[in-house]
């Protein structure tokens, strides 16, 4: 099982476009099987007679006329195919009563995640960098940007969807298994484009509901003395101005929710993996780690970044 | 040949190329003035000429656009708008209340100006101050044309010459 690959489709829409990938594949290499054929017995036949043969020029304008036609057959079958696999892709989704909707935000260079509740707007969940859905079930993504251009790739669930400055896109995924699928931006924007990935895990409804009702909690509250400390190191550090944590006095959105950020995969949006030694470090300069980032390097004792990364290490 | 190599020559020196800032380091963020809350100083005044403290990023384009996402980011347009003013004063006029000057805005920002500018030295980095500075004097036209976005998404005062 590959984590990022269009070939190995893990729901209807990336089947439908691998199964297209696999027709173009097979029948152009057929072509060029043929053609290599004809250059070959073409280049052998030419040596023996250099003169041409003008008495066989009827039987010859045949061989043109059936090559000329079976060429537009195979290239109206391809257009069928591709006609075919574009509407089967494009009409997904549409009106099935059966769906969650996901609100994803491009920034320079992370990605935002949200899970609006209309019926409980308290209970919606704010992510980064990682989107949870049930398998079975048709997710509509709903992709805008708050800066640049940029384009969302899941290669084991779909084709690349722009995110468009000023326009909402849709994109409806489905997962018929349960796994690990990396994304990443696939347009670029700017100095960090390659570390602008995103990691969605399909799961279980079951699993999904749980980890959704976990989200939606807010901040857990410090309970050692350290993380107590790194409590108020964040609310007094410049971390409250860009960062939110729900139900705590800090209400910053130009950075991701950090609320939960203890159960992260990753730092950086796939810049690194989410630890102790590389959160100190990205904390300490996350400039030197990805050049271009808002991020700002941040100056503290090492006692403040412990307590600080023992209260961060609680925001599970 | 010889007219090749001068050409040659003449572009080595004539390209330059500008310095993006985008690996600041902990003594960029870190703050150069302490806190003062009085104008009032004795002996010679240390800071708030004109000349006491010199921007780093004078005539910085990258810096003039990060400027301007921070602008907007940490909500500056919510009382001054796109330059043009409305809570706060505007930036894109000739009157400057505390001074036009890098310093004089520099410590606008960091210290904060009575009825109403917030003090935001210490709440973020010194190097985005600057950038705020740099952008906010482009849109007041004291940014050297060469820097300053020729069209602007906001609003940007013209100069008929360059100034300083």
């Amino acid at each position: 099982m590959r984590i990022q690959s269009a070939l190995d489709p893990a729901g209807p829409q990336a089947g439908q476009i691998a199964h297209l990938f696999w027709i173009f594949t097979w029948i152009c290499a057929g072509v060029y099987v043929v053609t290599l054929l004809f250059v070959f017995v073409a280049t052998i036949k030419g040596r023996r007679n250099a003169e041409p043969d003008l008495t066989k020029e009827h039987t010859l304008g045949i061989g043109v006329s059936v090559a000329a036609g079976v060429t537009v057959a195979v290239l109206f079958a391809l257009l069928v195919a591709s006609v075919a696999t574009g509407s089967a892709i494009g009409t997904f989704g549409e009106n099935d009563p059966r769906q969650l909707e996901v609100a994803v935000t491009g920034h320079q260079w992370w990605w935002e995640v949200k899970y609006p509740d209309a019926l409980n707007p308290s209970a919606m969940v704010t992510d980064a960098n990682e989107i949870h859905i049930p398998i079975h079930t048709k997710v509509l993504l709903r992709i805008q940007t708050a800066d640049v251009i940029h384009s969302l790739w899941i290669p084991n669930l779909h084709g690349k969807r722009d995110l468009i400055p000023g326009r909402v896109n849709k994109l409806w995924i489905e997962a018929d298994r349960p796994g690990v699928f990396r994304a990443q931006c696939a347009e670029f924007c700017g100095l960090q484009h390659a570390h602008m990935a995103l990691v969605v895990f399909a799961q279980k409804p079951e699993e999904f509901a749980q980890w959704k009702a976990a989200a939606a909690q807010g901040a857990a509250t410090p309970a050692t003395p350290a993380a107590i400390r790194g409590q108020q190191v964040f609310l007094g550090a410049p971390c409250a101005k860009c960062h939110n944590l729900v139900g705590v006095d800090a209400y910053g959105s130009i950075g991701p929710d950090l609320t939960h950020i203890a159960s992260r995969k990753t730092l950086g949006a796939g810049t690194l993996i989410n630890n102790r030694g590389n959160l100190a470090g990205w904390i300490s300069n996350a400039p030197a780690l990805k050049p271009g980032v808002l991020m700002p390097p941040n100056v503290m004792s090492a006692g403040e970044l412990q307590d600080l990364l023992a209260y961060l290490e609680t925001l599970r | 040949m010889c007219k090749r190599v001068a050409l040659l020559a003449l572009l080595a020196f004539a390209c330059h190329r500008e310095i993006r800032h985008i690996q600041p380091t902990a003594q960029d963020a870190s703050r150069m003035l302490p806190v003062r809350v009085s104008g009032l100083q004795p002996g010679p005044k240390q800071l708030g000429s004109s000349t006491a403290l010199n921007n780093p990023y004078e005539g910085n384009a990258y810096a003039i656009s990060q400027g301007q996402q921070l602008f907007d980011k940490y909500n500056c347009s919510g009382c001054h708008f796109h330059g043009g003013g409305g809570i706060g004063p505007p930036l894109m006029d000739e009157e400057w209340i505390y001074g036009s000057s890098p310093a004089q805005i520099y410590i606008s920002i960091a210290e904060g100006r009575p009825n109403g500018m917030p003090s935001w030295g210490g709440h973020i980095p010194d190097y985005q101050i600057w950038q705020l500075v740099t952008y906010v004097r482009s849109v007041g036209g004291f940014e050297g044309k060469v820097a300053t976005a020729s069209r602007a998404e906001g609003m940007q005062a013209r100069r008929a010459e360059e100034p300083k």
